[in-house]
């Protein structure tokens, strides 16, 4: 059950990383380059660590290389919400800033896991955690109370991936399990306190909050939009055409 | 569209009580960006512990022409410099 959770937590982040990876050489100013850049270093630096312990709980020698490279999409397991494409610089701020929520509330709970290295992986992701959302939150209240045009913008996106969000609070048997044994916190009570801080940026940003849809992505039950092959491909390429290549 | 930011001067300090250093200058929208680029540009290899920023614009320099006027009538005075003492074998930590 553990393995589940680090695999779909590690996924997440791994996949977001690589998502705001595709924008380095590409964002509207240097230093957002490098503002995204180290948003996706963080990431990635998450995902190693709960990928790592993944692979030492399934015990079946594969480490986050072999899980983060050797997997196809079927077998990720990140939210659904994560693998959605960049689009433009406002899109992947939205989306950036539903998941920096998500995950500032997830490692709260988990800094008091009973699992005592799920509880340290959250310690340390929480710092850079909060810095993101500062960052995401910022920007998404910029562009929202911004121009005609930026606000315009955000408020599509934010249309336009509202629908991924029901996922992140919906348990299954994998949430309720973890949450009666300590190990996690319940989705559902982390879902209000999401939604208050989703609520106040949005109030800032003069944006308005669209309305919940009841059908729910299984991105963490495998299930994937079909973006994440694609990135994937990108992704995985190098070491599915050199195996076991070092940098 | 970093073009159309205001330019800002970066100072960091490297550790606490040392004092904060020029290290370059950035654009940003405004003085909460400016400190939130600042960070993600100067001090991604652990350089600082704090970080101010200021409108470049806000600064006030000598003028480059002035130097000889403002710099110059102190190059023949080495006195000023305070080598000329013998410290005494007594002092430490001076």
């Amino acid at each position: 059950m553990t393995f589940r959770l680090a695999l779909r937590l590690g996924d997440t982040s791994l996949v977001l990383g690589q998502r705001l990876a595709e924008w380095v050489g590409h964002s509207p100013a240097l230093e957002e380059d490098l503002g995204l850049a180290n948003l996706s270093l963080d990431l990635v630096g998450q995902a190693r660590l709960l990928l790592s312990y993944a692979g030492e709980i399934e015990g079946q020698g594969r480490d986050e290389d072999e899980l983060a490279f050797f997997r196809d999409a079927p077998e990720f397991v990140n939210l659904t919400l994560a693998e959605q494409p960049n689009g433009d610089f406002g899109r992947t701020i939205v989306r950036q800033c539903l998941l920096d929520a998500w995950q500032l509330e997830v490692y709260e709970g988990l800094m008091s896991s009973s699992d005592t290295r799920l509880a340290s992986i959250a310690a340390k992701a929480i710092k850079e955690t909060r810095y993101h959302f500062r960052f995401s939150s910022g920007w998404l209240v910029r562009l929202g109370d911004g121009t005609e045009e930026s606000h315009r913008r955000v408020q599509d996106a934010l249309n336009e991936l509202w629908r991924f969000t029901t996922e992140l609070f919906a348990a299954d048997e994998v949430d309720d399990a973890l949450a009666a044994a300590a190990v996690a916190p319940a989705l559902a009570v982390l879902q209000p306190r999401w939604l208050a801080r989703i609520d106040e940026v949005l109030q800032e940003a003069t944006l308005v909050r669209p309305p919940a849809v009841p059908y729910q992505w299984h991105g963490k039950r495998g299930v994937h939009t079909e973006h994440l092959g694609h990135m994937l491909a990108e992704m995985q390429h190098l070491q599915r055409t050199y195996p076991g290549a070092q940098w | 569209m970093s073009n159309d930011w205001p330019l800002y001067e970066v100072f960091i300090r490297s550790r606490s009580g040392l004092e904060h250093k020029h290290v370059g200058s950035l654009h940003a929208a405004d003085a909460t960006m400016a400190v939130e680029h600042a960070r993600d540009v100067y001090t991604r290899r652990q350089e600082g512990v704090s970080i101010w920023v200021v409108r470049s614009s806000d600064i006030v320099a000598s003028d480059p022409n002035d130097a000889d006027a403002l710099f110059e009538p102190a190059r023949d005075k080495v006195y000023r410099h305070p080598t000329f003492y013998a410290i005494p074998n007594e002092v430490k930590n001076l």
